[in-house]
């Protein structure tokens, strides 16, 4: 009986209230998608992060006859230069293992990455050989560059993160525009929610002075009001992750039909878990965070 | 019922007091009729005993229950032992007698056979038998008054407020209201009523309690509107 009557209060009020519900609706939409958004872009890159340091392997670099006397004092390197450079690798306990690269294994890798217009000028002799390593750690990769790059024979240990770095921050950033934006919506829908709550109190005065007079509970006059927000919220964060599936399906879809697109990216799955329950979630503590402010201050008890 | 000791009310600081160290006691069964002109004090009285406001000094006990103590979780469980019913009398327009009635009840959670059976009931006692569908623009001032009686006594409370109930009535329909709040009293309800009708108090010869610039001037069994007037 008391349900019910919550629950007919609580469709009174959205009926009557109805285009305020929908701009709760909308804003508590926009906002969650961007705040959505957000947590994607944030998966992405941890998604990327985790691929880079599963294949993350060092390449050492050594010195050959086209390397430049800059980089090479002493010249191509020695087989001794080799050998102690491979003892080193394989007594330190940052590294898993080794694997050599010569300059004929360069050349037919290169062969298989590239089509014939770039490798018919392409002499075995100009590729460097190199040591491919394995660390223990991916993390202390920096450890194992500065050891070796310099070493007699090495000619470069290259640093791939200098090419992620620009993609990572540009990606945080993204982020950081994503939640910015979700932050000012979601304002927007607090003070919305915290209208419509005047406004409903105000239209329903009588009623909630009687409930008062009778004894009712200060729980059933309010929750009506909550579950309005509740509810309006709830739709928003609903469409909201709808938007953001339909992103992924059809968006970051088309690009990973693409066949030379091999990069791991975010999927539907992720968008269903854990990204629209944290929404969903947001979109109800803000809604009843706001009621019950705006109640306070709208409607006494 | 209702006792209050040294009770002083002022509303903002600097204000003449609305009550100023008002001692009075209305026993279990009491009909008291709260006289005096506007701004005396008497809507002050009523909201103290129903703790929409909070004295400023002084005790105030209903039901046995310190008012000025009790937790804001507990004044609805004050409220229900009080039924009220103003001059306007405050009913839900689109709602009929009977939802307006089923109102206080259905705020309550009382189960739907419970509603079915006491709302009719109540409805027959205030006299208003067969208008249970009536809207209450279709009724006239007195029948509506009846209905506001009605939610107010629905749930059987020990307390009855009354503020200026035939304040918008004519004389004739007012000593109707009257009789039906008379009939309360005898179930052994207490009522309080404020009022300003002084051909009403006169006829009734109920216990009179004058109130004057916050302060009681006069309280005397079987009294009558008085000649302050």
């Amino acid at each position: 009986m008391r349900l019910g009557f919550v629950v007919r209060e609580m469709g009174a009020g959205l009926r009557r209230n109805f285009t305020m519900t929908v701009a709760v609706v909308l804003v508590t939409m926009v906002s969650l998608f961007f705040f959505g958004l957000g947590l994607l872009v944030q998966q992405q890159v941890s998604i990327l992060k985790g691929d880079w340091y599963d294949r993350v392997q060092v390449s050492v670099f050594l010195c050959g006859p086209v390397s430049t006397e800059e980089d090479c004092p002493t010249g191509a390197v020695t087989s001794a230069q080799r050998d102690a450079l491979r003892a080193q690798l394989e007594s330190s306990p940052l590294v898993d293992r080794v694997f050599y690269e010569s300059q004929q294994d360069a050349y037919d890798n290169f062969l298989e990455q590239f089509d014939d217009a770039i490798t018919e000028n392409v002499t075995p002799d100009q590729l460097p050989e190199s040591f491919r390593v394995r660390l223990t750690d991916p993390s202390r990769y920096q450890e194992v560059r500065e050891q070796f790059s310099g070493q007699p024979g090495v000619e470069d240990v290259p640093d791939d993160r200098a090419v992620l770095g620009p993609l990572f921050a540009a990606m945080d950033g993204a982020t950081r525009v994503a939640l910015g934006l979700a932050a000012l919506m979601l304002v927007c829908s607090v003070l919305l929610v915290s209208t419509t709550i005047r406004l409903t109190a105000f239209s329903r005065r009588r009623e909630v002075s009687i409930m008062r007079l009778v004894g009712a509970s200060r729980a059933l006059i309010q929750l009506p009001f909550v579950l309005e927000g509740v509810i309006a919220s709830l739709v928003g964060a609903v469409l909201a992750s709808g938007a953001l599936y339909a992103l992924v399906e059809f968006g970051v879809g088309r690009l990973r039909e693409r066949p030379d697109f091999t990069t791991r990216l975010v999927e539907t799955s992720d968008v269903l878990f854990p990204t629209a329950p944290v929404m969903l979630g947001v979109g109800v503590v803000f809604a009843v965070v706001a009621s019950l402010l705006s109640l306070r201050r709208w409607l006494r008890v | 019922m209702i006792t209050f000791e040294h009770v002083s009310k002022v509303y903002g600081e600097g204000n003449r007091p609305a009550l100023a160290e008002v001692t009075l006691q209305v026993d279990r069964g009491d009909f008291v009729f709260l006289v005096g002109p506007s701004g005396s004090g008497k809507s002050t009285f009523l909201r103290l005993v129903l703790k929409e406001e909070k004295a400023s000094s002084g005790t105030v006990q209903v039901a046995g229950r310190d008012v000025g103590r009790l937790r804001s979780w507990k004044v609805p469980a004050l409220r229900r032992q009080i039924g009220v019913v103003f001059q306007d009398f405050r009913l839900l327009a689109d709602k009929s007698v009977f939802e307006n009635v089923a109102f206080a009840l259905q705020v309550l959670g009382k189960p739907r056979h419970v509603i079915a059976q006491s709302v009719p009931e109540t409805l027959a006692l205030v006299g208003l038998g067969g208008k249970e569908r009536r809207r209450p623009h279709e009724l006239s001032g007195g029948e509506q008054q009846r209905v506001a009686i009605a939610r107010a006594f629905v749930n059987r409370p020990a307390l009855l407020l009354a503020d200026e109930p035939t304040g918008n009535l004519d004389p004739e329909t007012s000593v109707g209201i009257m009789k039906l709040l008379d009939r309360i009293n005898r179930t052994g309800t207490t009522i309080v009523m404020a009022t300003h009708d002084d051909d009403i108090v006169d006829q009734m010869r109920k216990r009179v309690v004058e109130l004057r610039d916050g302060r009681v001037v006069r309280d005397e069994d079987r009294g009558v509107y008085g000649s302050s007037r």
